[in-house]
């Protein structure tokens, strides 16, 4: 990953703020720039509230149009998505960028059959109608292997089970080879084995068509079998990025090593307890005028309040902390480098 | 067969010709095995069938007076052999006169119910589909007429517009516009929110390709229930217009609001007068009630499992 590729989404600065009358502004992303290059995996990765998702819908453009200010550049291609106009970030959606939500249970319509439901995105950006469009939809479903896909383009979503309906929902996000996709923790709804399934599936896919992914997910597990570059978030700010294997091997940010140290590991010794990062993502502070994470942090000294820590970069590492853990204090997991539960390729890539 | 009415009048509003089918379906599989639901299903069965049939079920023409000369306002004559649910004060069949109201009945009922839910729903339809001023507009309009007690409305619309038949049907239709646009409104804007919304957007699907394919089939179980229901309260509106005075404007037309009417007078000699065709009412009220209500749990997900 050379700084000559061509970036394919470049965000800068990505601010999202939720005005209401008669309350505080609530600022769900503060200032976020990340980078994807084509075909890259990227990883969102941060606690519910840290403004992962937040950050999805505003690259997409998807976020309401009244109580909600967005500032910032996001870059695709030439454009600035944040300042197209409707019809043409319509014609950019599910053709170019699509997205996989979090919920398959909710995100298919449930009184609209599989099939026409598939078929809409093929009307839509590939022009295909009539049989045509239904046997590009029956491949779709193929490709992400729901079997006997003719017959179940005539199902409902309520006749398929969650992982089923999850392979529909990209079966649909992938119907255009879009060069992005945007997958909002793709595998929470699902249970463990369909988990892994759908993580292979997604790389899979994502891989043979080149498609470049951003990964938003709590679970350092998906992280660990998928992602190139890891962006860590909390409350709306990036606190570190590194690719994946620095990270894992060297997290630095004690939020990082919060993370990291709180996954169960399968070979710890019986009953040795969990090492959870106290406190909630409520206990944070105003990033203007100290680091949001201090409240929770064991690594805390004087001057994490006072001032706002700034994102500082190192080689390829970008770090927001004051007072980082030192090389090694971490003790890398061996639960998420390499993780049991996602099937990972552990030494495959040149990075 | 008033059923299958109402689906078909449901679903020619809705785009895509498959949607609502397994709902439906589903719906009609639970509603098959519903006592409640069936008993529902018989009476509106019979009373549509009598509604269909008067000519060849009724002895008599409606009209006709075959005991015409007996009749004195102290000597009525109730049921008999001859005469099931005996004769009116001027002679005429009440059997006959019964079963021929249930055409009226059945006629008000159904062409109203078109005409408000079709204005009704398309209100609605707009409201919730462009939100903004359009809905203020739409729903102040809304609120209006809502403001009016329904059957006053209806009293007032009948009566400006003079007693006829045609009268009663716009009148009760003015009363369920506010009743469907709200009830559309409503269940859109909920479903605007739901995920596959946002997982349609998030696919550039056209906001027109959302509304009317996927908003408006989610939001449509609501209506078939109300309309069933709505049956029901038309009927009883159309029998209070044609008690007071506002129906019909031939006197000669069996309506079983007017029949209970010209009884009252003679309630304490002849009580069948009264009882026959208030049975009527109550019968066809609650085949749609029962339906109805059976219907709505049938289509609510909650109620399943």
């Amino acid at each position: 990953m050379t700084a000559a590729t061509a970036l394919l989404l470049d965000v800068r600065d990505l601010s999202v703020t939720f005005t209401r009358r008669d309350r505080r502004d609530v600022r769900a992303v503060d200032g976020v720039s990340f980078d994807v290059r084509p075909g890259e995996t990227v990883g969102l990765v941060g606690e519910s509230g840290s403004g992962k998702s937040v950050t999805a819908l505003a690259v997409m453009g998807l976020l309401p149009d009244r109580g909600v200010r967005v500032d910032g550049q996001v870059h695709f291609d030439d454009d600035d998505l944040l300042t197209l106009p409707g019809d043409r970030m319509r014609d950019i959606r599910g053709r170019d960028i699509a997205m996989v939500f979090q919920d398959p249970m909710s995100s298919l319509n449930p009184v609209v059959p599989i099939g026409v439901q598939v078929t809409e995105v093929l009307v839509r950006h590939r022009d295909m109608h009539g049989e045509a469009a239904r046997e590009e939809a029956a491949e779709l479903l193929r490709r992400v292997g729901i079997p006997d896909p003719v017959r179940r383009l005539k199902d409902y979503p309520h006749q398929l089970s969650g992982g089923m309906r999850q392979r529909a929902l990209i079966s649909m996000a992938l119907a255009c080879r879009p060069r992005l996709l945007i997958a909002d923790e793709p595998t929470t709804a699902l249970d463990v084995t369909i988990q892994a399934q759908i993580l292979e599936l997604l790389k899979e896919l994502v891989s043979d068509s080149g498609t470049a992914l951003v990964l938003i997910t709590h679970d350092l597990g998906v992280v660990a079998g998928l992602c190139d570059t890891v962006h860590v978030m909390y409350s709306g700010r990036v606190v570190e990025s590194a690719p994946r294997r620095v990270l894992f091997a060297d997290p630095r940010h004690p939020y990082t090593g919060g993370l990291l140290g709180s996954v169960p590991r399968l070979d710890s010794p019986r009953g040795e307890p969990l090492r959870p990062i106290p406190g909630s993502p409520t206990d944070t502070l105003p990033w203007a005028d100290a680091c949001a994470f201090a409240p929770r942090c064991a690594h805390r000294i004087g001057a994490c309040t006072g001032q706002a820590p700034a994102l500082e970069v190192t080689g390829d590492r970008s770090l927001r902390c004051v007072n980082p853990l030192a090389e090694g204090e971490a003790s890398p997991n061996p639960a998420v480098a390499p993780p049991a539960s996602v099937a990972p390729e552990p030494e495959e890539e040149p990075t | 067969m008033s059923l299958a009415e109402i689906e078909a009048e449901t679903e020619s509003k809705r785009v895509g010709e498959e949607t609502g089918g397994s709902l439906g379906r589903e719906a009609w599989k639970l509603l098959r095995r519903d006592p409640v639901a069936i008993i529902g299903f018989a009476l509106i069965a019979f009373f549509v069938l009598v509604a269909l049939f008067a000519p060849l079920i009724a002895p008599y023409a409606p009209d006709a007076q075959p005991g015409a000369g007996t009749i004195t306002p102290t000597n009525i004559p109730g049921p008999s052999a001859e005469h099931w649910f005996g004769l009116d004060e001027l002679g005429r069949d009440e059997f006959s006169r019964v079963v021929y109201g249930a055409r009226q009945s059945l006629l008000v009922g159904v062409v109203s119910l078109i005409l408000g839910m079709s204005l009704g729903l398309l209100m609605g339809f707009l409201a919730g589909a462009f939100g903004g001023k359009v809905d203020t507009v739409v729903m102040r309009l809304v609120d209006v007429m809502l403001a009016i007690p329904g059957l006053l409305l209806a009293i007032a619309i009948a009566a400006m517009l003079g007693p006829s038949l045609l009268s009663v049907m716009i009148a009760i239709a003015a009363v369920n516009v506010p009743i469907f646009a709200r009830l559309l409104r409503g269940q859109m804007l909920a479903q605007r929110e739901a995920d596959y919304v946002l997982a349609a957007q998030s696919l550039g699907v056209r906001r027109r390709s959302i509304m009317l394919g996927h908003v408006l089939p989610n939001s449509v179980s609501p209506v078939i229930v109300q309309g069933t229901l709505t049956l029901a309260t038309a009927i009883i509106e159309a029998a209070a217009l044609s008690f007071l005075g506002l129906g019909s404007a031939d006197p000669g037309v069996p309506e079983w609001g007017r029949m209970l009417a010209s009884t009252q007078r003679y309630l304490a000699s002849a009580p069948h007068l009264a009882f026959f065709p208030g049975m009527a009412i109550v019968i066809a009220a609650l085949g749609f009630t029962l339906l109805g209500e059976r219907l709505r749990e049938a289509l609510d997900p909650k109620y399943r499992r």
